[in-house]
C-alpha cells in the first residue's frame, strides 16, 4: 500500500457511486417486497373456497373463478404440447443438422425477432390468422402462445444441446448408429434439462399473458372439459383479472386473482431455480 | 435394407429442417399479415394525414384518423420509463455483478426474477389502485389516470430486463482488466465504474434498447393506468399509446376504423423492427468485445 491518502475528489466519487448503488438495490428490493406484500394483503382476504370452486352466476349474483383456473390450465397444456416438438425440433436441427451457416443465422435472427415482438401484435395476428379458422377459442389463443414461446423453448434446448459432449455422439456413431438413432438415444436424453427449463419459463410466460389472449381466446366464463374448452372461448386468470378490474369494477375478485397469480409466479420462479440447481449438481458429478 | 435406412435418415433430416424453418415462417406470416391488413387504411387516409394528423375521432360522424398523439405518447412514455428505469437498473446491476456478497446477490436476483415474472395485468391493477389515486392526491389533478402513472408503471416493468442483461454484460468483462486497474491503485468502486462499465458498454446499451422495446410494446398495464383518451401527450392528462389504441377499440371496431387499427399495429411493428435492428447491432458489438 502506498501511504498517499486518496484525494477528497476521488473519495467523493467513490462515496456517491457507492451510495447510488446501495439506493438502487434497496429500491428494487423495496418494490418487489411492496408489490408482493400489497397484492397478498389485498387479495388473500378475498380468496374463499366458494370463489375457487364455482362459476359466476347471475342468478345468485356471485363470482367464481373455477372456469378461469381451468381455462388457464387447458391453454398451458395445449400450448406446451404443440410448442415442445416445434421448439425442440428446431433446436435439434440447428445444433445437429444444419451445415449452412447462412441458414442458421437466418433462423436465429427469426427467433430473436419473435422474442422482441410485443404480445399485443401477437394477439392481433392470432386474431387474423387463427380465429378466422377456429373462431374465438382457447385453441386459437394457445396457437398464438405457441408462436410467442417458440424462441424460449428453442433457446433453452439449444443451450443444453451444446453441453452434450461431442464424444458421446462420436461414440454412438462409432458403434454404427445412424444419425437419427444417435439423436433419439444419446442427444435428446442429454438435453432434457434444457427442455424442462424451457417449459417452466413458458408456463410462467403463459400465466402472465393477457394482451395476446384478449382477442384470440375471448373472455367467457363457461365451465368446460378439456376438449370442449379448447373449442370454445374462455378467459384465463389474467384476462379475467383485467375484465373484473377494468370493465366491472370488481376489485376484490381482481385482487384475489392477482394474489393467486403472484403465488403461482413465486412457485414458477422457485421451481425454475430448484430445477436449475438440481441439473447443475447432477452435471457436476 | 441399407437404402431403407438412408431413406429414414433423409426423411428425419427433412422433418427437422421443416421444424427449424417454422420460426422463419412465423416471422414471415406476422410481417405479411400486418402489412397486408395495415396498408389499405393508410392508402385510403393518406400516409401524411395518418401519421401526422393530430386528431383521432374514429367514431365521429366525420371521422378523422390521425395517430400522431399515439406515436408521441408512446415515445414520451418510453423515454420517461428509460429516464427513471435505466439509472436505477444500471446502478443495481453494477452492485449485483461486482460488489454484492454472494448471499445478498442471490436474494436480490430472486427479487428481480419476481419483478420479471409478475403479470402485466397485476402491475396494471396495483397501478390503478395505488398510483392513479396517488397521482391525483399528490399533484391535485382531476384524474390520476395519466401519462405520469403509465411512465412509473413502465419504468418498474423494464427494470428486470435492464438489470439482467447488464449483469450478464458486466460479468463478461475479463478479470485481468479489473486486476490491472486495482494494481495501479484504483479502489474497487473506481475500477468497476471506470474500467468494467466502459468495457461492458455494448451490453449495457443492449440492455437499454431491450428496455425500450419492452416499454413501447407493453399494452395491458398501460391500458389500466393511462386513461385511454386520444389526447396529445401531457404528463397529467389521460393519454393513449400505440398499443392501447389497438386494443381499446378492437372489440367494437368495423370498416375503415378497424383497418386503421391494423395500420397502427403496423406502425408499432415497424418501431419494434427498428429497435430489434439496433439491439442486434449492440449485441454484435458485445460479442466482438
Amino acid at each position: 500500500m502506498l501511504d498517499r491518502p486518496i484525494s477528497p475528489s476521488r473519495r467523493a466519487y467513490i462515496g456517491v457511486m457507492g451510495l447510488l448503488c446501495a439506493l438502487s438495490v434497496l429500491l428494487v428490493c423495496a418494490l418487489a417486497l411492496f408489490l408482493i406484500g400489497y397484492v397478498l394483503a389485498a387479495g388473500l382476504p378475498n380468496l374463499s373456497w366458494e370463489l375457487l370452486t364455482t362459476k359466476p352466476s347471475y342468478l345468485s349474483d356471485t363470482i367464481g373463478i373455477l372456469p378461469d383456473i381451468l381455462n388457464t390450465i387447458y391453454i398451458i397444456l395445449a400450448a406446451l404440447l404443440i410448442v415442445l416438438p416445434l421448439g425442440a425440433g428446431a433446436a435439434v436441427y440447428l445444433t445437429e443438422y444444419a451445415a449452412n451457416k447462412r441458414l442458421v443465422s437466418v433462423i436465429e435472427y427469426a427467433a430473436e425477432t419473435l422474442s422482441g415482438i410485443p404480445s399485443i401484435i401477437y394477439g392481433l395476428v392470432g386474431m387474423l390468422v387463427f380465429t378466422g379458422v377456429l373462431g374465438t377459442s382457447l385453441l386459437a389463443g394457445a396457437l398464438t402462445l405457441v408462436i410467442m414461446n417458440l424462441p424460449t423453448i428453442m433457446r433453452t434446448t439449444q443451450e443444453s444441446l451444446r453441453t452434450v459432449p461431442q464424444s458421446y455422439r462420436e461414440g454412438a456413431f462409432g458403434l454404427g448408429a445412424g444419425k437419427w438413432r444417435v439423436i433419439r438415444t444419446v442427444v435428446l436424453p442429454g438435453c432434457a434439462d434444457g427442455i424442462i427449463t424451457g417449459c417452466i419459463l413458458s408456463v410462467g410466460r403463459i400465466l402472465g399473458e393477457s394482451a395476446a389472449l384478449l382477442f384470440t381466446a375471448g373472455f367467457a366464463h363457461a365451465l368446460n372439459g378439456f376438449f370442449t374448452g379448447l373449442a370454445s372461448p374462455g378467459a384465463t386468470l389474467t384476462v379475467a383479472l383485467y375484465v373484473y378490474a377494468k370493465e366491472q369494477g370488481e376489485f376484490g375478485v381482481a385482487f384475489a386473482i392477482a394474489a393467486i397469480l403472484m403465488l403461482l409466479t413465486l412457485a414458477v420462479n422457485l421451481t425454475a431455480a430448484l430445477v436449475g440447481w438440481y441439473f447443475r449438481k447432477r452435471r457436476a458429478l | 435394407m441399407r437404402s431403407r435406412k438412408q431413406l429414414l435418415e433423409t426423411a428425419v433430416h427433412g422433418i427437422f429442417l421443416m421444424l427449424g424453418l417454422v420460426t422463419v415462417g412465423c416471422v414471415l406470416l406476422i410481417t405479411v399479415y400486418l402489412v397486408v391488413s395495415g396498408i389499405p387504411a393508410i392508402r385510403q387516409i393518406g400516409l401524411v394525414p395518418f401519421l401526422l394528423g393530430d386528431t383521432w375521432e374514429s367514431t365521429a360522424a366525420q371521422p378523422s384518423y390521425g395517430i400522431l398523439p399515439f406515436i408521441l405518447t408512446s415515445i414520451y412514455g418510453t423515454a420517461g420509463a428509460i429516464l427513471f428505469g435505466v439509472p436505477v437498473g444500471f446502478f443495481a446491476a453494477v452492485y449485483l455483478a461486482k460488489l454484492a456478497p454472494t448471499q445478498v446477490k442471490s436474494i436480490v436476483e430472486a427479487a428481480v426474477s419476481l419483478l420479471a415474472g409478475i403479470p402485466s395485468v397485476v402491475y396494471g391493477l396495483v397501478g390503478m389502485l395505488v398510483l392513479v389515486p396517488g397521482t391525483r392526491a399528490l399533484f391535485h389533478v382531476p384524474d390520476g389516470a395519466s401519462l405520469l402513472a403509465a411512465i412509473i408503471v413502465l419504468s418498474v416493468m423494464i427494470l428486470p430486463s435492464i438489470i439482467k442483461v447488464s449483469i450478464t454484460a458486466l460479468e463478461a468483462v475479463p478479470k485481468e482488466y479489473e486486476d490491472a486497474s486495482l494494481a495501479l491503485g484504483a479502489t474497487p468502486i473506481e475500477t468497476y465504474f471506470r474500467v468494467s462499465v466502459p468495457a461492458a458498454r455494448s451490453g449495457i446499451a443492449a440492455a437499454v434498447v431491450l428496455g425500450v422495446g419492452r416499454a413501447i410494446g407493453e399494452a395491458m398495464a398501460v391500458m389500466m393506468v393511462s386513461g385511454n383518451a386520444a389526447n396529445m401527450p401531457s404528463l397529467f392528462e389521460s393519454v393513449r399509446f400505440l398499443t392501447t389504441a389497438v386494443s381499446s377499440e378492437m372489440s367494437y371496431s368495423s370498416g375503415l376504423q378497424r383497418q386503421a387499427l391494423f395500420s397502427i399495429a403496423l406502425v408499432l411493428f415497424l418501431f419494434i423492427m427498428l429497435i430489434n435492428a439496433v439491439l442486434n447491432f449492440f449485441l454484435k458489438g458485445q460479442k466482438e468485445g
